[in-house]
């Protein structure tokens, strides 16, 4: 097989494997009531694994945010969080500014 | 078919101050340039992002890619990273149905969950008419998707222009928007539990093993918040 139509193939898979579990979770709602206590647990789980999904973003990063220090990332999300409290709960600033001081930072260390 | 006003109220929250269209835009951009460096057309690329739709399962995608597994193990490994989709989906749909809906809005509007728009919707829904949430949803999810979509196909081809170090800042946009959109969540003590017991969690379990650590800290985390007795709304 040629490396372009095992590409389609490896995109289809991936886009089934991702799809099975929204499609999972439609089923699984489908009896579900907002007020029951089994939607509450989903919200805590879910919420926590967000949590646990960002916290291992930042520490044990992938890819590029692999090439800066821990410490550098972590300055970033400080004062992007500071700047994020103070400005009234903007994210349209936080955001920005992470990427230009990110940048900024690795170009410089 | 879909509420139009609706429609555009939930399209309307990718241009506020919360809207989560840059951190989107910054990721898929980097995701672009990636692909283009894997040898993907520019075809390929859109299509990834608009049928797969979720960065994490794309970044296993294209390394599993490149390091020539096989289509068996790409399935399960995306499949794993992307199962956090399933609790996110039944935590999500309840709060969107409505007898007067249609069945096959829900089958076509799962497509539309992914962790950006997802914290928008949980932070939006109680002020919006329950039978028009999913039309809602929809203005969100698709204006959510369209900006994957053109952010991949801008970062192939600005892919060139990239440098090591804006890549770097690319990267860390994602999870700074994600932090502060948890931390507005943060409004009573059991989501304070579950996202800080998740947050400590993560990293810990990550030491034992890379692959299950988000989703069993992510059970533990959330069980743990779900027996704490507290009250479930507004404030502490």
């Amino acid at each position: 097989m040629d490396l372009s139509s095992n590409l389609i193939l490896v995109i289809v898979v991936t886009s089934i494997a991702t799809f099975a579990s929204r499609f999972l979770g439609i089923l699984t709602a489908e009896n579900i009531s907002d007020k029951s206590k089994l939607f509450d647990w989903f919200n805590y789980v879910a919420y926590s694994i967000l949590a646990a999904l960002i916290a291992r973003m930042i520490i044990f990063p992938a890819g590029s945010l692999l090439e800066s220090t821990l410490l550098i990332r972590l300055t970033v999300i400080l004062i992007c969080i500071a700047v994020f409290i103070y400005s009234n709960k903007n994210l349209v600033l936080p955001t920005i500014l992470s990427f230009f001081l990110l940048t900024f930072l690795s170009d410089v260390y | 078919m879909i509420n139009r006003e609706y429609f555009y109220q939930g399209l309307k929250s990718l241009i506020s101050s919360r809207s989560p269209a840059i951190a989107l835009a910054c990721s898929f951009i980097a995701l672009g340039a990636l692909f283009n460096n894997a040898g993907f057309n520019l075809q390929q690329s859109a299509a990834s992002s608009f049928f797969t739709y979720a960065l994490p399962g794309q970044l296993v995608m294209t390394e599993s890619f490149l390091a020539g597994a096989s289509l068996i193990n790409i399935f399960l490994s995306v499949w794993l990273v992307n199962f956090r989709l399933y609790p996110m989906t039944v935590a999500l749909v309840p709060i969107l149905k409505h007898r007067s809906q249609p069945r096959w809005k829900y089958y076509l509007s799962c497509h539309l969950i992914a962790v950006s728009s997802w914290l928008i919707m949980k932070e939006s829904y109680k002020r919006i008419d329950q039978k028009y949430r999913l039309d809602f949803w929809f203005g969100i999810g698709c204006g959510t998707l369209s900006a994957a979509i053109i952010s991949t196909s801008l970062g192939y081809w600005i892919s060139d222009y990239l440098t090591k170090e804006m890549m770097i800042g690319l990267a860390i946009v994602n999870p700074v928007y994600f932090l502060c959109m948890m931390i507005s969540a943060m409004n009573n003590i059991k989501t304070i539990i579950a996202v800080s017991t998740g947050a400590l969690l993560g990293p810990v379990f990550y030491l034992a093993s890379p692959e299950w650590s988000i989703l069993i800290a992510g059970i533990v985390g959330g069980s743990i918040a779900f027996f704490i007795k507290g009250k479930k709304n507004g404030s502490i």
